[in-house]
């Protein structure tokens, strides 16, 4: 069997159809910020998410330390309790707020933290003690609404 | 009387609908039974896929370039109303691995290697070429047919990747280097926006079963065709009319499962 001008065009072509699949991974998806390194978890108590997903970003001073890995229910408290993977270079203290907040007026929702001052980190499977839930644009406007029927009275 | 035979057409419409579609089904199993054979004889596979495949890059890649140019320009005009210029990149992006990128590349590739493969063999019928490698304890269905599906099918998920890659660029092209969106937020939100396994990976798989249904309608179409010079137009009419509808029609359930309530 002998190599020919056909073997070097298929070869071609399926390298440039796999670096193509590369290329969307990559540089057009996300799989290249798909955290590699060791991370642990954090988990925290909202009494509203508002808009935030799994995968959302975790921000700390506007920089990506981990993403939400899942949102549920908790039916003892009735609130929902987020869990967040954060990367283990980031350690955060005991009395770290986390906040839900908006990137931009309409834009993604993301969780934001505002560490304290404790001296003892968050441990991997500890929860943020102080959070604060999302604003719901509906709630601002109704009690924008009743506040200022209350003040004509 | 002519209620009567009004009828007895539709019926006789009907039931060679069905005795077609149950032939197409059993040469469609037939065409999977017989690939180990065309498996062995890899340089079979290999010679269609440089017909189906490489002769397609051209087309391929230079629509792929403009249709993303296309959507930069179009997208920049509509987002620029609501001053997110900045969420460029992930609309361009976001539409072409979902959609634009597998789906419009299975139209061309229909056009262009499935009503080549469809005349091909419908031509090979009509000059009893079929016959003759019956008659010769050939299968042609091993031989002819079988080789064309797997090219058809590997190649489908390659020029899709490359279409949405080249319509990446073109939106790059058009929407940073021309109109001047800023260059970081055009990644940042694409790479943002878009994920691997949702978005990407189902992109691929649409394309796996766009190149599936293109193939095995257009070879169906030419190995039933009539074996004149009109059954073989006609049958590269309906193999381009046929699997475009089934490319729309597979999109259109693959994303109702794929992305409903996500």
């Amino acid at each position: 069997m002998e190599r020919t001008t056909l073997d070097l065009w298929v070869g071609i072509f399926v390298v440039a159809g796999i670096a193509a699949l590369v290329v969307l991974a990559l540089k057009v998806g996300n799989l290249s910020t798909y955290n590699v390194s060791e991370s642990y978890q954090l988990q925290a108590h909202f009494t509203n998410v508002g808009g935030l997903k799994p995968t959302a970003s975790v921000r700390s001073a506007g920089v990506l330390v981990g993403r939400v890995t899942s949102i549920v229910l908790d039916t003892e408290r009735y609130e929902a309790r987020v869990t967040m993977s954060i990367d283990k270079r980031y350690q955060f203290p005991k009395d770290t707020f986390a906040n839900i907040l908006t990137s931009g007026l309409l834009g993604e929702q993301y969780i934001g933290l505002m560490p304290g001052g404790d001296d003892k980190m968050l441990a991997n499977g500890d929860e943020f003690k102080k959070t604060q839930s999302a604003v719901v644009l509906e709630d601002l406007i109704g009690k924008f609404f009743t506040s200022s029927v209350d003040s004509k009275k | 009387m002519a209620i009567v035979s009004g009828l007895r057409g539709i019926g006789k419409r009907v039931v060679n609908a069905v005795w077609r579609l149950g032939y197409a089904a059993r040469f469609f199993v037939m065409t999977l039974f017989y690939s180990g054979t065309s498996f062995r004889r890899f340089r079979l596979i290999e010679k269609e896929l440089f017909s189906s495949g490489v002769m397609s890059l051209i087309i391929i890649l230079v629509a792929g370039m403009f249709v993303g140019m296309v959507l930069a320009l179009q997208g920049y005009e509509t987002l620029k109303r609501y001053g997110s210029e900045s969420a460029l990149g992930s609309l361009v992006a976001l539409s072409l691995v979902r959609e634009l990128g597998p789906v419009l590349a299975a139209l061309l590739f229909a056009s262009r290697a499935g009503s080549a493969m469809t005349a091909e063999i419908g031509l090979m019928k009509a000059t009893e070429q079929i016959s003759a490698m019956e008659l010769m304890a050939v299968n042609p269905i091993a031989r002819v047919v079988a080789p064309r599906f797997w090219a058809g099918v590997i190649s489908m998920p390659l020029l899709a990747a490359l279409f949405s890659a080249m319509g990446v660029f073109g939106g790059y092209v058009v929407g940073v280097v021309n109109i001047g969106v800023d260059e970081g937020s055009f990644w940042s939100q694409m790479q943002a926006s878009v994920d691997f396994q949702h978005d990407i990976l189902n992109g691929v798989l649409k394309s796996v079963v766009f190149g599936l249904a293109v193939t095995a309608i257009a070879l169906f179409e030419g190995y039933d065709a009539p074996p004149t010079a009109e059954g073989v137009s006609g049958a590269t009419t309906r193999t381009v009319v046929e699997s475009s509808l089934a490319i729309l029609m597979l999109d259109f359930i693959l994303t109702a499962f794929m992305f409903q309530g996500a």
